[in-house]
Order: C-alpha cells, then structure tokens, then sequence
C-alpha cells in the first residue's frame, strides 16, 4: 500500500493580515449566498425599507406635514437610517445561530484566521446595508422624492449611514458573542430599534415631545445621523452632524473591535 | 503516530493507517476530547501531539492535516452541497478551480452528483452525513476525525458508511471516531478504548478486550440467598483467581473461566457440598459484555476487571 498525502492547501504560511482577509471574503461570500437561497432574510433588506417608507408616508404624512409629498423630505432620510438600524444586529444573531448548529465547530478545526468567522458575516453586512438603503431611496423616488442636492449628494448620505450602522454592528457582534441564545440578541435588538428608531427626528419632529422624550431625542445618534443625511441632500455640504456622526462611529470602531476581538478569542 | 494524554493523564496511542474508536456511554467525554484533539477546546491536561504537532502549541499546522467530522450537521442548510464544499474547501487554502474540483471528485465518489446543485434543507440524514464526511475530505487530511458518524442512520446507510471509512484506511488515512454503538467498533476498529468520566477504562484491539473478562462466562442460578452467599464464597476460595459478578436481579453468578475443566471441576465441587446450583449456563462473551461490565461497575471494581 502506498501512502500518499497530496495536501494541497498551502503549506508557506501567510501573514496573519492577508489570511483573515482571504478568509473574510471567503466567508462574506457565505453569508452572501445564504441571503441569495433564503428570500426569506431578503425580507429584511427590501421589503422592510418598501414598507416603511409606504406605512410612513401616507400614515404620518399628512399629519406632520401636510401632505404625503411634503413629508417625503422628513421620511426618507428617517427610513434609511431606521431600517438599516433594524438590520445591525444581523451578524450578532448570525454569529449565535452558527454556534447554535454546529457550523462554527467546523470553522474552528479549519486552518482559518480565528475572527474570520465574524469579520465575513460582517463584511457581508455593508452589502445588506446597500441593498437596504438603494431600496429606501428607490420607493421614496417613486413617490416623488426629489432632493435638492441630487442623488450624488443622495449616495454620499447613504454611505454615511451605512458606515455608522456597520459601526453598531460591531456592538451587536460584541453581544453575540457575549450572550447565550440568539433569541436575546434579537430581543435586545427590537428594544434598540423601537427605542432609538421612534424617540428621534427619524418620522417626526421633536419639537412637541414632552421634555423628557424630546431630551432623549436630542441626545440620540440616531437623531445626528438624519439631521446629517437631510443637510447633505437638501444643502449639498458636509455639515457639522455629519462629521460628528463619522466620529462617533470612528469612536464605536476603535472601542468595539478590540473588545469584540478580545472576548471572542476568550470566550468562542 | 499519533498521541495524546487524556485529561487524566491517561495516554492512548493511535498507529498510522489504523481505525482507532472510541466506545463510552453519553457523558463519558468522548465529543470533548475529540473537540481539543481538533483545536476546538483547549487541551487542559497534559498533551497532544498529532503527526509529531503539538495541538496546543502547534494548531494552525494541526488544522491543515486533519479532517473533522461533528457530531451535530456542521454544514450550511441554506447552501447547495457545491457551495458548501468550495467554501470549506477555500478556507483549507484551496484555489477556486481545486476546491470545485476536488469537491466534484468527492461529490461523485459519495454519489451525490446528482443533488450537487441542491440546497441542503432537501437532503436526508443519510445525505448529509455523508456530505459532511465529504466536506472534510477536501484536503486529503492524514487524520480523519469523526465524532459517531453513523448515529440515527438507518442500517443499509451505516454500513455504506463502514465501507466509506474502510475505503479511507485503505487510501492512507488514519482514522478516529467515536461510537456508542459496540457492534460498530467490533467491525471496524484496530483499537479500541472504552472511556468513562474522562478516564480510559480500557484499551486494546477488540479480541484483547473480549479477553479481559475471560474466554468463557459460566452463570450460577440459586433460589435460594443463603445458597448463593456460601456458594460466592466457596468459589472465591476454589478459584481465587476467578472473576465474580452479580447479575442485575443478583440471583445469579456470573463467573469469568478460562478453561472448561475449571468449569466442570467447580461443579462438582459445589455438588459435593450441596450446593447444586438451581440453574446454570454457559456462554462466550460479546464485547457488549465488556463494555456492559465496564461502564456498570464503580471505578474500582472496573480495574480489577481489566487486571490492573
């Protein structure tokens, strides 16, 4: 019997970085094709944005600005940043699932970077984001949205809450590696999306709030994030909530990857 | 070739191009150590070395020379049997044309051409198992770890996944799997070791381990208890050397021979001394037996039955 062991996987080792970014694409791509075979977690990417924008509009439109096609300016911008805020915690409640079933036992005995897991199903998130918000801005263009600054100004914005969003998926990460089922992630998530999503400038205007609400709101980055977004697509500048928004999320970046990467490499 | 100290400090060795099992009761610790030999878990006790890696200090090199098989589907339901297999197999480090076409090669060779394309939520158990088996295949891995590979398969399908694993053997590979089924490890393995809380009760091929409890079981039946006390006792004395068990309902003896003469000479000796037994039978031991004394008896009774 002749024994041959014709490995074929590399054998030079690469350096760390190139490796989770081979890895990372690679596992990107996973969670690409599950969104592509499984229409039903598009539903969070397209539908929701189309919904929202469509229940908003013509529910609060008239009432808090008079009509619908008024309103569009105030919404658009409030749904891109609310559905996108509802799909940030994606990766977290990915990340528990994959645990769940055993796929990430698998991942651990591949000669694979460690975070690659997590860094792909967060790499592929920025795309969810995309979809998300190309949708948003597509239904409100279709009734009638016609910003001032165009939609160069319109792209500009979009990434910026794509940005900012992928920033607080890095907290959901965190929480999916911290805690048990992803039924708490998903719980925790619909408590962020209603509390930060609703008591901000997002639908309505803030200013007949009772004084605690409209405190909060004032506070909220939620509330930065949109005033951000109308200002670039109505003045075509860069304004202050803007670069404050790109702080902050720069500021989320540098304290939650390292955490994330350190209680990750402890604790999965 | 390869080695490893248990968490007890117990040490098994397992040779090249052999099939080694594992045979334990639910809890023994057998998916745990399969998961520190695989770098999943921590190795929190001694050692592990395979192929000369040490696994705690080594497992980026352990990761690229093993194939490992969960017990749980370790796979993606949502994804095509294709998919899967290119993305393992461009993790292990493969191009996209070599893991397409290794994974093309595995996929015929588990007959699962035909359903390539398809999305695992349609597969059987059957499929699956062997699709995972196929998934950790895709770099030729030296050893192939398997974490009971034929649990909740129906028989026809288990034993195409004897002759799967056989067939891996004889290309090269090692093999380590566990089982809870004794049946399996009788058919398959070169060696065995039976593990409980952690510990090794007892290793060796499976002839070795029938041989622990004797070549032949001799069963003394009384009605009566008083009897049965003074024959134990008489028999302790006659054959010290004699293994002596109690069955469950403990009315009867059961007693390990080695030779049919001993036997004989036994009972004529308790006739002598009317204590005819009620009852009494032969029988040659399965490795059932074995495992069934092993895993029932407390820790110190176990270790007198495999003569330490």
């Amino acid at each position: 019997m002749t024994t041959t062991f014709p490995t074929t996987a590399q054998t030079t080792t690469l350096s760390p970085i190139i490796t989770l970014m081979k890895d990372t694409i690679t596992l990107a791509k996973r969670s690409l094709l599950k969104l592509k075979h499984n229409p039903g977690a598009l539903v969070d990417v397209i539908l929701l944005p189309i919904i929202f924008m469509i229940m908003f509009t013509y529910l609060f439109g008239g009432a808090v600005a008079g009509s619908a096609t008024k309103y569009l300016a105030t919404v658009v911008p409030g749904v891109v940043a609310f559905a996108l805020l509802m799909a940030s915690s994606n990766s977290g409640t990915q990340l528990r699932e994959d645990i769940e079933t055993g796929v990430f036992d698998r991942f651990k005995s591949l000669p694979i970077a460690r975070m690659a897991p997590l860094t792909g199903m967060l790499t592929a998130d920025i795309i969810r984001y995309a979809i998300a918000s190309l949708f948003a801005v597509a239904a409100g263009y279709i009734m009638g949205w016609r910003p001032q600054a165009g939609f160069g100004w319109v792209l500009l914005a979009n990434l910026l809450v794509i940005f900012v969003m992928w920033c607080v998926s890095w907290v959901f990460a965190l929480i999916g590696v911290l805690v048990k089922s992803s039924g708490t992630i998903s719980a925790l998530s619909t408590l962020t999306t209603m509390v930060l999503g609703f008591v901000s400038n997002a639908i309505v205007p803030i200013d007949t709030l009772p004084a605690v609400l409209r405190a909060f709101a004032r506070i909220n980055p939620v509330t930065y994030l949109v005033d951000a977004y109308r200002v670039m697509v109505t003045q075509g500048i860069l304004g202050d909530e803007a670069l404050a928004a790109l702080l902050a999320g720069g500021m989320t970046l540098m304290v939650f990857i390292p955490l994330t990467a350190i209680f990750y490499h402890k604790k999965i | 070739m390869v080695r490893k100290n248990v968490v007890d400090g117990v040490s098994l060795t397992i040779n090249q191009g052999e099939i080694f099992s594992i045979l334990g009761p639910n809890g023994a610790g057998k998916t745990t150590l399969l998961r520190m030999l695989s770098t999943q878990l921590p190795v929190d006790g001694g050692t592990a070395s395979i192929f000369n890696y040490d696994v705690s200090k080594q497992p980026e090199q352990v990761r690229r020379i093993i194939g490992m098989t969960g017990q749980f589907t370790t796979i993606d339901n949502d994804l095509t049997a294709m998919e899967n297999m290119e993305i393992i197999g461009r993790l292990n480090g493969l191009s996209r044309k070599q893991a397409l076409s290794r994974a093309d090669e595995l996929l015929e060779r588990f007959s699962l051409t035909n359903v390539k394309a398809k999305e695992l939520s349609a597969f059987s158990g059957g499929m699956r198992r062997r699709l995972d088996l196929a998934s950790s295949l895709m770099t030729h891995p030296r050893l192939i770890i398997l974490d009971e590979p034929t649990t909740g398969l129906d028989p026809i399908t288990r034993s195409e996944m004897w002759n799967t694993i056989r067939q891996l053997v004889n290309e090269g590979s090692t093999v380590l799997l566990t089982t809870q089924y004794l049946e399996e490890a009788d058919q398959l393995a070169d060696h065995i070791a039976i593990i409980r809380n952690g510990k090794v009760m007892a290793q060796g091929t499976p002839n070795d381990l029938k041989n622990l409890i004797g070549d032949t079981h001799l069963e003394i039946r009384y009605d009566n208890k008083h009897q049965m006390r003074d024959a134990q006792r008489i028999i302790s004395g006659h054959l010290p050397s004699t293994h002596i068990s109690r069955s469950s309902e403990s009315d009867t003896l059961i007693l390990n021979m080695k030779e049919s003469t001993d036997m004989l000479d036994l009972l004529n000796h308790l006739h002598d001394l009317n204590l005819t037994p009620d009852e009494f039978s032969t029988s040659k031991p399965s490795l059932d037996d074995v495992f069934v004394r092993i895993v029932s008896q407390d820790t110190g009774k176990a270790d007198k039955a495999i003569g330490k």
